[in-house]
């Protein structure tokens, strides 16, 4: 009986792992973000003595606490949900991609476990320089948590250092520094972790300003706002120069992502970069030659700018894409995606000869199927792929995620400088308008740091690595009903521990940092 | 095949068996949970072994994570056919440890949702559930699970995936195996003993301190008989070797115990770890004032767990066995990493000594001061 992989399983593993990624996304930023920022407080009471500063730190530690507790519980299930629900991923990929997670367990996680005990339980029991160097500690090993799975995942979008090996019908690492210091790592490091610190920034400034129209804790509040507007601002503009850095990278190595990033479907040179625009629902495929914008606003030449570093580079489309026959950067011509597909299934059928001329001790044959098999291997993914529209991401979802993040990216960086002045000018306290203004921007941080990876991930789509193995071709054999199963499970858990962590927070924040005990 | 490859695979089988040794000592503090209605008389008490095994609960989670995580780099085709083969044991223990992580944080914040009693439930359950259903699965290195693995299948463009579990319970089948679950449960009163050492030895109270000595006894009990009769049944029964020429998995008789007597060094660290566990009990138990049992103990568990998946993996046996098919068996050879890879993860590996080391010190330094009512009174951040 020949069997095929149930398309539902696909979809449905995929909305799991999409699941538990946003959810524990929810926590994670806050955790990098809050962490330094409770840090340099910690700091300032180290240098001046002033127990205010340590009461500070300590309400905001008492939050980060709440928000780390369940950040762990939902990263628990991601780490395992490649095994679960992506089983071939993990063989095939193993080699490279389970190195930085074991890494990221002993050298990150153990950080973090052991020092967040010191940070919470030391304050009585260990010197002032001990606690300090824990608490930086804990934070340190919460960032170079994210280091390591962010390596892990550049990876996946830019597989670097590696090469396929035949005989163990699996890719294999060549070399750890072009995994680790891939330049996709390091933009997508610095983009993450800088955009964590603003969601740390937005958070303190907007629990900050609810005390202020509360008309508590007023010094706190404006301490508080002062460093959290500051940090977050610089975050801001460091993350800006990092997605820049990403957005070219992006161009070079995933273009049908940029495509769907802008809605491109006919490139050209001096492409525009479109500012805001409303997405055609009337268009139904790719050719129907319907104009994809019922509206849109460009700034001319721009995409060409950011994806070449050209006014008037030639950027494609998703047309061109699937069509091929344009000219590459490095001066070759485009496959279409048909020729990808058939290159790709040349790559498979390769690998079943060589190996069954390597049963029959024939290495004349298997040496020629090996070269078969390597000069068509960079489109092995491609030969998984049934028909070349499933090649094409989902537009409206990309789309709109990447200018949800950059209009939201400026209006942090406009809000931060705002609240920085009237702070400066002592004016904080009686601007109502801003403390609601920063209050009700704590969502927007979340949604940002959400659509920001709704672009890296959806707009990756259909790869779990960039032309060498899709979603379609890494699952675990199982039934659609376990996996829907148990996406209810989780999808039950955690939004009831979500709203258990969202109630504690508000009651946490409700009773305010405690001053009575103002002795170091 | 190459020397150094071999010396590679076993030595990251040693750092597996390693980190899982210290899983099954640090699952104290799932023993403490599933120990805190019966010992805690009242909610003092009841918060005293929270905060005890509290502080320590962090070490057990990232232990297991890390277990994962290495077992992925080293071992992949294992992290792959097993997770996603046996997909509803792995979901139970995740689901187990889930809510752990969360109930100590939450259960006595305002706001909580759920109520206090339930976080403490969630933490019962995952004292009860965790060790056990760990235990079991760990079982199955001895006893086998139901899979095939053909890695051909990535050139069926149809269905492409390599691993294929030939059972519809997926993994749940191991609690019907008796024998995985004898581990389970001796990992599950294990955890409960070294437990009760951790609060004698952790918390000042002497009601709580003279309630864990006289329980030592029926837990004691329990465990040895669960221990023993696997042990018995590992060492008589048939293991599954591998032929060091042609590679083939073949059933040998008395396997496990064969390779305890082809590695004496491992007989020997065996009998002092099981020595070493039996006196950190027997001592506390008979020497009233005594608290020192839990590091006796703790090293004997981390030994005996060690020479347990050492005697899986090494001297030719497959650690992961396939009843269903014996050639789809996981070895160390045909499961393992690159060379390259495990030689760059060793580098990594030498910087074990030092993570413990802060452990150590860190650890030494929070517990200097023993819990008691006075701290749980105080109003500094407790559970």
């Amino acid at each position: 009986m020949v069997e095929n992989i149930d398309t539902s399983l696909i979809d449905w593993s995929r909305a799991q792992f999409a699941l538990t990624a946003m959810y524990h996304w929810l926590f994670v930023p806050l955790t990098l973000g809050l962490g330094v920022i409770q840090a340099i407080m910690e700091t300032i009471y180290y240098k001046t003595g002033d127990a205010f500063w340590k009461n500070a730190a300590k309400f905001w530690m008492k939050l980060f606490g709440i928000n780390f507790a369940i950040g762990i519980a939902t990263g628990l299930i991601l780490e395992f949900e490649f095994g679960l629900n992506w089983s071939n991923y993990s063989w095939f990929v193993g080699d490279i991609f389970g190195a930085p997670l074991a890494i990221e367990g002993i050298l990150a996680f153990f950080m973090e476990a052991t020092f967040i005990a010191v940070m919470f339980f030391g304050w009585d029991k260990v010197s002032k320089r001990f606690h300090l160097a824990s608490t930086w500690l804990t934070i340190t090993g919460a960032t170079l948590s994210a280091l390591w799975i962010l390596v892990a995942n550049a990876w996946m979008q830019y597989p670097a250092g590696m090469h396929f090996n035949p005989d163990s019908v699996r890719n294999e690492m060549s070399d750890f520094w072009a995994v680790v210091l891939s330049p996709v790592a390091l933009s997508k490091f610095f983009h993450t972790v800088l955009s964590s610190w603003i969601v740390g920034g937005v958070f303190v400034v907007g629990v900050s300003s609810w005390f202020l129209l509360k008309k508590r804790e007023i010094r706190f509040a404006l301490a508080s706002i002062k460093i959290g507007a500051a940090f977050g601002l610089v975050a801001t503009l460091l993350t800006a120069f990092t997605g820049d850095s990403s957005a070219y990278q992006v161009a070079q190595i995933q273009p049908m992502k940029l495509a769907a990033m802008e809605g491109l479907y006919e490139g050209g040179n001096g492409v525009g970069l479109v500012t805001v625009g409303v997405l055609n629902p009337a268009k139904q495929t790719y050719d129907d030659k319907v104009n994809p914008f019922l509206f849109n606003i460009q700034i001319p030449k721009l995409l060409s700018f950011f994806a070449e570093r050209d006014l008037n580079a030639y950027v494609p489309g998703i047309i061109n894409l699937i069509d091929g026959g344009f000219t590459e950067s490095d001066g070759t011509v485009a496959l279409s995606a048909e020729e990808k597909i058939a290159r790709g299934k040349m790559a498979i059928k390769a690998l079943a000869d060589y190996k069954q001329a390597k049963k029959d001790k024939d290495e004349l044959a298997a040496k020629e199927y090996r070269v078969t098999l390597e000069s068509n291997f960079n489109y092995f993914g491609y030969g998984y792929v049934r028909e070349k529209t499933d090649l094409i991401p989902p537009i409206g979802l990309t789309f709109y995620s990447f200018r949800i993040m950059v209009i939201l990216g400026g209006y942090f960086i406009l809000l931060f400088i705002v609240a920085m002045i009237m702070e400066n000018k002592k004016k904080m306290e009686k601007a109502t308008w801003l403390q609601w203004i920063c209050l009700w921007s704590i969502p927007l941080a979340y949604i940002a740091s959400q659509a920001g990876w709704i672009v890296a991930e959806v707009g990756r789509q259909p790869w779990a690595i960039q032309d060498i193995l899709p979603v379609s071709a890494s699952v675990s054999h199982l039934s659609t009903g376990s996996v829907q199963t148990t996406f209810f499970l989780f999808l039950g858990l955690f939004t009831i521990l979500f709203v258990a962590e969202v109630g504690i927070m508000v009651k946490a924040i409700k009773k305010g940092p405690q001053f009575e005990n103002l002795s170091n | 095949m190459d020397t150094t490859y071999i010396l590679l695979q076993n030595y990251w089988w040693f750092v597996i068996s390693l980190l899982g040794a210290l899983l099954v000592f640090l699952l104290f503090v799932q023993g403490g949970q599933s120990l805190l209605f019966s010992l805690g008389k009242n909610e003092i008490q009841q918060k005293m072994m929270l905060n005890s095994t509290g502080r320590k609960w962090e070490f057990t989670f990232t232990t297991l994570v890390t277990f994962g995580g290495a077992f992925f780099a080293s071992f992949p085709l294992f992290y792959s056919t097993s997770f996603g083969g046996a997909y509803w044991v792995w979901i139970a223990i995740l689901f187990c440890f889930v809510i752990q992580a969360v109930s100590y944080e939450y259960q006595s914040k305002k706001g909580n949702l759920l109520g206090k009693k339930t976080y403490q439930v969630f933490l019962m359950l995952n004292g009860i559930f965790g060790p056990v259903l760990l235990g079991t699965a760990v079982g199955t290195f001895f006893n086998g699970a139901e899979f095939t693995v053909n890695k051909m299948n990535l050139t069926d463009l149809g269905m492409p995936v390599i691993s294929s579990w030939n059972n519809p319970l997926h993994g749940l089948e191991a609690v019907f195996v008796v024998w995985n679950v004898c581990l389970g449960l001796a990992v599950f009163f294990l955890a409960r003993i070294q437990a009760l050492l951790y609060f004698i030895n952790n918390i000042n109270d002497v009601e709580i301190g003279k309630r864990a000595r006289k329980r030592l006894i029926p837990e004691t009990a329990l465990f040895l008989v669960f221990f023993l009769a696997f042990l018995i049944h590992t060492f008589v029964q048939d293991g599954f070797a591998i032929n060091p020429e042609t590679k083939e998995v073949f059933m040998q008789p008395y396997k496990y115990f064969t390779n305890l007597i082809e590695m004496p060094v491992l007989f020997v660290v065996l009998l002092v770890g099981v020595a070493g566990v039996l006196f950190g009990i027997l001592k506390t138990i008979f020497a009233g004032s005594w608290k020192k049992g839990i590091w006796f103990s703790g090293v004997g568990t981390v030994l005996t767990v060690l020479v347990l998946f050492l005697c899986a993996g090494w001297n030719h046996t497959a650690y992961y066995p396939s009843v269903t098919d014996l050639q789809s068996s996981l070895t160390l050879e045909n499961s393992s990493s690159s060379k390259f890879t495990l030689t760059v993860m060793s580098y990594v590996s030498i910087l074990v000594p030092f993570v413990l080391w802060y452990i150590f010190y860190a650890w030494k330094a929070l517990d200097l001061r023993k819990i008691d009512q006075k701290e749980m009174e105080e109003g500094a951040h407790t559970y």
